[in-house]
């Protein structure tokens, strides 16, 4: 039994990222409110950030995961940021 | 020989998490239903697929793969209670309780009523829309009375030069 190639692995785990990837955007297309777009975009750089390492992962290039870790912290600071955009927010939603 | 399999079976799990939580991104009735599979699923996914990376190997420098798994296990959940009490401050309907909402007294709330979800142009109450078509003399005097229920939260600060008209002067202003 030969175990498949990693980049094969890889690449097939990346076209079935684009599930989800599709989802998270029909929500922020689609969200009727600001929190429904937020949450959407937690969501997709959760995608993002896992594309990063399978990237990595088929490549063998260790910046890939350095991009997911950025990714990451942008992700935290855009979503405090916005939550306190959202909660100071006057008038409907 | 058992490293590449569990690194397989970490990243499939891992894709799979994250599909399901797409799944529940795009279904789910409310918000607050939203963010519960958004951040746990998507993040314990997300993790799985960093951590897979990790145990398959052949990565040249794989810190940043340790520090993004830790990074996004300690602050997924901060970011989730921020976004949710401010969805909550900002009236996001909700869907599904089957009793009353246990946080009523406790937050004050500037939307609609519990499970308002179909008439949302219609969220002001009747205070608010009283003290918002009073005559005033000029835009932006700032000696404008407040409109009583312009305080969006007990943190919430007041806008320069009085409180938004209407809602399409706040989302001009604000939005």
């Amino acid at each position: 039994m030969t175990m498949p190639d990693r980049a094969a692995v890889a690449a097939a785990l990346i076209a079935v990222l684009a599930v989800p990837l599709a989802l998270a955007a029909y929500r922020m297309i689609r969200g009727p409110g600001y929190a429904d777009r937020i949450v959407a975009l937690d969501m997709l750089t959760g995608v993002v950030v896992s594309l990063a390492a399978l990237t990595a992962l088929a490549t063998g290039r260790g910046a890939f995961l350095d991009i997911g870790l950025g990714v990451a912290l942008i992700n935290f600071a855009s979503t405090c940021a916005f939550a306190a955009f959202l909660e100071r927010k006057p008038g409907p939603r | 020989m058992i490293r590449p399999i569990l690194a397989t079976l970490l990243l499939a799990a891992g894709v799979a998490f994250i599909t399901i939580a797409g799944i529940g991104v795009a279904r789910l009735p409310d918000v607050f239903q939203r963010m519960h599979a958004a951040t746990k699923a998507g993040g314990i996914g997300t993790s799985l697929v960093v951590l897979g990376v990790l145990v398959a190997g052949g990565v040249a420098e794989p810190i940043g793969g340790v520090l993004t798994i830790l990074f996004m296990l300690l602050t997924l959940s901060v970011a989730s209670q921020l976004l949710a009490r401010a969805a909550y401050l900002s009236g996001a309907p909700l869907h599904g309780l089957d009793r009353d909402d246990p946080l009523a007294g406790v937050l004050d709330r500037s939307g609609g009523p519990v499970d308002l979800a179909t008439d949302l142009p219609q969220k002001m109450s009747h205070e608010c829309r009283a003290g918002v078509s009073r005559p005033s003399p000029s835009r932006r005097g700032a000696g404008r009375p407040r409109a009583p229920c312009d305080t969006g939260s007990t943190r919430s600060t007041p806008a320069p030069g009085g409180p938004p008209r209407n809602s399409t002067q706040a989302r001009l202003m604000h939005g």
